[in-house]
């Protein structure tokens, strides 16, 4: 079989596979408040249901659409599967399969990219579920540790903490492709500090494409 | 009626949802290494990144686990544990346990929380999340499609692209740190400027463990270089 036949298979056998298990992923999540309803004997009704539901609707629905167009270009499809299966994606498995692509020297969006960003996001998917279920464990001795009041000024620059560290590596090395979409991140954030960062996501990787295709036909990078 | 949000039964309802994540991480994982070795990947390779980001993932985690400690308060341990561990996230949950329980005209931090309040939040935090998944089942193929087509007509440009999209995710954090007060911007710099130290280790001295975990170590000693800060400087 040639290498390009055996990739279209792989590809073919991902999607598949990838949408099994999200089907079964969502199955599985709506059952939850199904039984916890019927556990309870309590169902919600309508208008509380969608009195709660709607602004969150308004918010998460084109942000989670976002997230998709965004990121699936960089995870490949089998991360992509299991990323947003699992959850977390800004601030963990992305850039975690991004670190482990710069780790093993290959390019986000290749083939050999594909395979280590999915290995990635299953290590990483693995180990928050081991943290997640040690934290159930040990609620009582971990809880009064995790929330100590030294802890927090930690915790609460956590995005800082990996995104400096990220935005060094990946500045760089492609800092033209950095100088629009960052110049207008930081006016915008000026501006308006509290603005979400997942609206602006698009927004920033939007500029940054524009930029790059502008100076790609300029011959400029 | 005893604490449910605690009951046996929600714990039981976290185990099948962890146990299901588990199994399917696995079955991805193997699937990827199996296509690394039929592509002639060195597995050195693959339990590099195995191994990386494992320990890469270990204090975002903590940050989850956080989160969920945080929820525990007002609705149980179980039903936080379930969200954040599959299509959650801790961007999404707070704020959507939150909305569904003003929706009922009360808030989180209500210990003795009403049966009828609780299910409102179960339903609110699973429905409002489901937008990302129904587009990936629909959608992701067709997606990838067109971007293996760009990659094929110009590989060069189709890298490009890839690395834009990166970079205008990494400038939409970059700018929301810098303007996030004081300690955010300074804790960001030192999180940079270790990693340039890491970088220029790696560099000069040759030394390969320096570029596997730069990037753990540099986000804990910026988060601890934070706490210092903090003290030095308060809000």
């Amino acid at each position: 079989m040639s290498s390009r036949m055996a990739k279209q298979s792989y590809e073919q056998s991902i999607h598949r596979m990838g949408r099994i298990w999200m089907s079964a992923a969502m199955l599985l999540i709506l059952a939850v408040p199904v039984a916890i309803s019927v556990n309870l004997n309590t169902w919600p009704g309508l208008s509380p249901l969608l009195a709660g539901l709607l602004p969150i609707l308004m918010i998460y629905v084109p942000i989670g659409i976002i997230e998709v167009i965004t990121f699936s270009p960089m995870l490949g499809s089998g991360s992509t599967y299991l990323a947003f299966t699992t959850g977390n994606l800004t601030n963990l498995k992305v850039p975690c399969a991004l670190n482990a692509m710069e780790i093993v020297d290959v390019e986000p969006g290749s083939e050999d990219g594909e395979i280590i960003s999915t290995i990635a996001v299953a290590a990483s998917s693995l180990t928050t579920n081991l943290v997640l279920v040690i934290g159930v464990l040990l609620f009582v001795q971990l809880a009064p540790i995790l929330s100590a009041p030294i802890l927090q000024p930690a915790f609460g620059n956590i995005l800082p903490a990996l995104f400096g560290a990220l935005g060094y590596l990946y500045i760089s090395k492609n800092w033209k492709l950095a100088v629009v979409p960052l110049t207008l991140m930081v006016l915008v954030f000026f501006v308006v500090p509290t603005a979400p960062v997942g609206i602006l996501i698009p927004i920033s990787a939007l500029s940054a494409i524009a930029a790059a295709r502008y100076m790609y036909m300029k011959k400029l990078i | 009626m005893g604490d449910y949000r605690n009951s046996a039964f929600m714990f039981v309802l976290g185990g099948l949802v962890a146990l299901f994540v588990t199994v399917q991480s696995v079955v991805f994982l193997k699937k990827a290494w199996g296509e690394g070795q039929k592509r002639g990947m060195p597995v050195d390779k693959m339990r590099k990144a195995f191994v990386s980001s494992a320990v890469f993932t270990l204090i975002p985690s903590l940050s989850i686990l956080l989160t969920m400690l945080t929820l525990a308060g007002g609705l149980g341990l179980a039903l936080p544990w379930i969200r954040l561990s599959v299509i959650g996230a801790i961007t999404y949950e707070l704020p959507a346990a939150e909305a569904a329980a003003q929706a009922m005209g009360t808030s989180l931090t209500v210990f003795d929380m009403p049966v009828s309040v609780f299910t409102v939040i179960a339903w609110v935090m699973t429905l409002g999340i489901m937008s990302g998944p129904i587009f990936i089942i629909v959608y992701l193929k067709k997606l990838q499609g067109r971007v293996n087509k760009i990659k094929t007509e110009d590989n060069r440009w189709g890298a490009l692209l890839i690395s834009a999209m990166f970079v205008g995710l990494i400038s939409s954090f970059l700018g929301s740190s810098l303007a996030g007060g004081l300690i955010s911007m300074l804790t960001l710099f030192s999180s940079a400027l270790l990693m340039f130290l890491f970088v220029q280790l790696e560099k000069k001295a040759s030394i390969k463990v320096f570029k596997d975990f730069a990037l753990p170590v540099s986000m804990v000693g910026a988060m601890a270089l934070a706490i210092l800060y903090y003290g030095f400087l308060g809000r």
